[in-house]
């Protein structure tokens, strides 16, 4: 069988059904390949969205996205979507085409050597030299990508090798990589000896992250954290791994989150990390982050514990796997719960001085936040919501309330503006059955609008509800707070008119300016039988509070 | 019980420098992801060196960094999350044996040459290349010797020099 074609059928055979790309020279034979193989291709407008588009689908499903690109500029225009799943952790493999064996290294037409551009952000990338190879690479491409610490994996395959004639045999069993075996059990003497130093702890705190949501581990989080009462707080990528609307809940922590959650890990005497890498968004000041506490670190990338900050206690695992074996340990402690007493009623004193909350909007205006607690309001809650990048992403974190995994779709690490209109169009093609929002800001969903032309000749109804302040808000505020005012390219004006663009892709446009008609045109939005744009004016000036200044203690929060 | 005021973090940076010898697939692109990830992460090199094993699928990276600026536990852990990296040592000074390989080029009028043959018989180096004006001169060692010798040399006028980086083995048969 032809190489592309047995391409196609190690894809079907790693359970793949969905593919997003663009078709160029150099990846021809592959969709060629794709006319006669039984899988979904959305094809989308720009690789790059494809990437988002395939993460986002990752995310939504926890199964392994997938794009295709082109040599060269299509490949190098998936970068930026590989760099964001490496820092996300997202499974996803990246198919490129590469120019003709004979021309690599000649500086061929449409040639960029993408492994070498790539290989600071991805998991693992393989270059394909023989065609027999690409069944046997898609198969450890697949496992890189989904098992230990999930990442992008970059497949790279010249034309010619395509077009060849191979002898194709699935490729079955266990991938054996002598060099890769991820640790997942986690080291039980470990386990152990954090349950006995949870059982001490008299101020303890969970600080769960992405990599909880990655390992499906949530009901197992929520075991553990209730296992006593342990207050819990959790990162951005975090969100929905625990219910929001749970009394053990203290919101997001960070430089976006509650002061509650700040000042409970400032106080702590114990750090129970999941999955979590202490980014500088969560600590702020390395040095006077969560001073008076010890750390328990469960992660399953070794690399990560000790990265930033040193742990007392690692545990090298899958939280899948190590929180039912820390609950049970823990549980077989007799441990006195009224210990935990007096750290509550500092927590709920906080809880009481400190709400988040923001001023009411008059006359008819609408407050970003408002708008946040309205989406919520009209899709019960529980809509998968993906967010570009800036104030409305950090909005949408603190007011939605997420209650389950995979409902939370947003770039956290590399924080890449324009990521939510095509990691919808993923989501939406991964659970088409459930209702999938994209926050977007005016100044992120630019910079990828071309994909409302996928959402509507895919046929993927997608809803965009776009926070429309006219500035890139985030970089706003900053200029604001800590640039003396001195406004700099953060004014993105009037246009373009978003009801006429989305007609122009030929998506429902309308548009909202009172407060008073939000729900009503949500819900209109909603009811579209097709993807549909709400722009609502939202109050130009309102800043993202509270907020922890870069480099700043937690105890130093302003706002 | 585990009391919260016993548990101890140790410190990453060791002060010494280290040696870590690193098997790895012998793949084309390997040396590269080895040497970006230590440009990336901002480990510097001091030595590298990069030759085959007894095992034609494998090859052998002798690097050698400071520890007092860098975490060693750190860059192993990073170096082990390279799916093409087998196995990394970091060599102890006591049960290793390392060795480099230096040229030095140094400028040889008549009236020092004698001088600089018996430094190379001190140092039990050996002179490969005999010209009117200069000499080349192969030393084999520790680094420690290497520099020493270096040092002897430099004053006589050093024209030319190339070092190898340090190759290490573990002692025993294991």
């Amino acid at each position: 069988m032809r190489a592309a074609d047995a391409l196609m059928e190690s894809l079907k055979a790693e359970g793949v059904e969905d593919i997003f790309g663009i078709p160029g020279g150099a990846n021809l034979p592959t969709y060629d390949a794709l006319v006669d193989a039984d899988l979904r291709h959305v094809q989308v407008m720009h690789e790059q969205a494809g990437g988002h588009a395939a993460e986002g689908y990752a995310h939504a499903s926890g199964k392994v996205g997938v794009a295709f690109g082109t040599s060269g500029p299509g490949a190098t225009n998936l970068v930026t979507a590989i760099a964001d799943a490496m820092m996300d952790s997202v499974p996803t493999v990246f198919i490129t085409g590469q120019v003709r064996t004979e021309l690599i290294g000649t500086d061929g037409f449409q040639e960029a050597d993408i492994v070498g551009v790539t290989l600071p952000i991805v998991k693992h990338s393989l270059l394909c030299t023989e065609a027999a190879h690409i069944p046997q690479y898609i198969h450890e491409a697949f496992h890189i990508a989904s098992t230990g610490r999930p990442g992008p994996v970059l497949v790279d395959v010249p034309t010619d090798l395509s077009k060849e004639e191979i002898e194709y045999q699935p490729p079955t069993g266990p991938v054996e990589l002598p060099g890769y075996r991820p640790n997942l059990e986690g080291n039980s003497k470990q386990i152990r000896i954090a349950a006995k130093a949870i059982a001490n702890a008299r101020r303890p705190v969970i600080y769960s992250g992405g990599g909880v949501i990655n390992a499906n581990a949530s009901e197992e989080l929520r075991e553990f954290a209730t296992a006593d009462k342990f207050p819990l707080t959790s990162t951005l990528m975090g969100l929905g791994a625990f219910p929001a609307d749970h009394e053990q809940w203290l919101g997001m922590l960070g430089m976006h989150g509650t002061r509650t959650a700040n000042y409970t890990m400032d106080e702590a005497d114990l750090i129970i990390a999941v999955g979590a890498r202490f980014d500088d968004r969560i600590t702020g000041k390395l040095s006077e982050f969560a001073p008076n506490a010890k750390f328990i670190h469960i992660d399953v990338d070794p690399a990560e514990i000790s990265k930033n900050v040193p742990a007392h206690i690692p545990i090298v695992g899958d939280a899948k796997l190590v929180l039912p074996k820390l609950t049970r340990e823990y549980q077989s402690l007799q441990t006195d719960s009224s210990r935990l007493d007096g750290w509550w009623s500092r927590i709920k004193a906080w809880q009481g001085e400190y709400p988040l909350g923001y001023e009411p909007g008059s006359d008819g205006e609408i407050k970003p936040q408002f708008m946040v607690e309205m989406m919520h309001k009209v899709t019960g809650g529980d809509a998968i919501i993906t967010s570009d990048v800036g104030q409305h992403q950090m909005w949408a974190a603190q007011y939605y309330g997420f209650k389950e995994p995979r409902r939370w779709i947003n770039s956290g690490g590399l924080g890449t503006m324009g990521f939510g209109l095509p990691s919808a169009i993923g989501a939406k093609v991964a659970c088409p059955d459930e209702e999938v929002v994209c926050l977007a800001g005016d100044g992120s969903l630019i910079m990828n609008v071309q994909e409302l032309a996928t959402a509507v000749n895919q046929n993927v109804p997608v809803k965009i509800f776009l926070q429309n302040n006219g500035f890139m808000g985030m970089v706003r505020q900053w200029q604001e707070l800590f640039w003396s005012e001195r406004y700099s390219g953060v004014e993105n004006g009037p246009s373009p008119d978003w009801v006429k663009l989305a007609e122009a892709f030929g998506a429902k446009g309308m548009r909202c300016e009172e407060s008073g008609d939000l729900e009503e045109m949500m819900q209109a939005t909603l009811a579209h039988d097709g993807p549909a744009l709400l722009d609502v004016r939202t109050s130009p000036r309102e800043n993202c509070y509270p907020m922890i200044p870069a480099g700043n203690a937690a105890r130093d929060m302003v706002g | 019980m585990v009391r919260l005021e016993d548990l101890q973090v140790s410190r990453t940076l060791s002060g010494r420098k280290h040696v870590l010898s690193i098997l790895v697939e012998n793949r084309p692109g390997v040396l590269a992801r080895v040497s970006g990830l230590f440009s990336r992460r901002g480990f510097n090199i001091d030595t590298l060196a990069v030759g085959p094993t007894e095992d034609p699928a494998i090859s052998r990276i002798t690097l050698t960094l400071d520890g007092a600026v860098h975490p060693i536990d750190q860059v192993t852990k990073q170096l082990h999350k390279l799916i093409n990296v087998l196995k990394i040592r970091d060599m102890e000074p006591d049960d290793s044996v390392a060795r480099e390989m230096a040229l030095f080029k140094v400028s040889a009028a008549v009236e020092n040459r004698a001088e600089i043959v018996q430094f190379a018989e001190i140092f039990r180096a050996k002179i490969v290349d005999v010209s009117r004006r200069a000499l080349i001169v192969e030393v084999t060692g520790s680094h420690d010797k290497i520099e020493a010798f270096e040092s002897m040399l430099r004053p006589h006028g050093l024209l030319e020099m190339v070092r190898t980086g340090e190759v290490a083995l573990a002692r025993g048969g294991d």
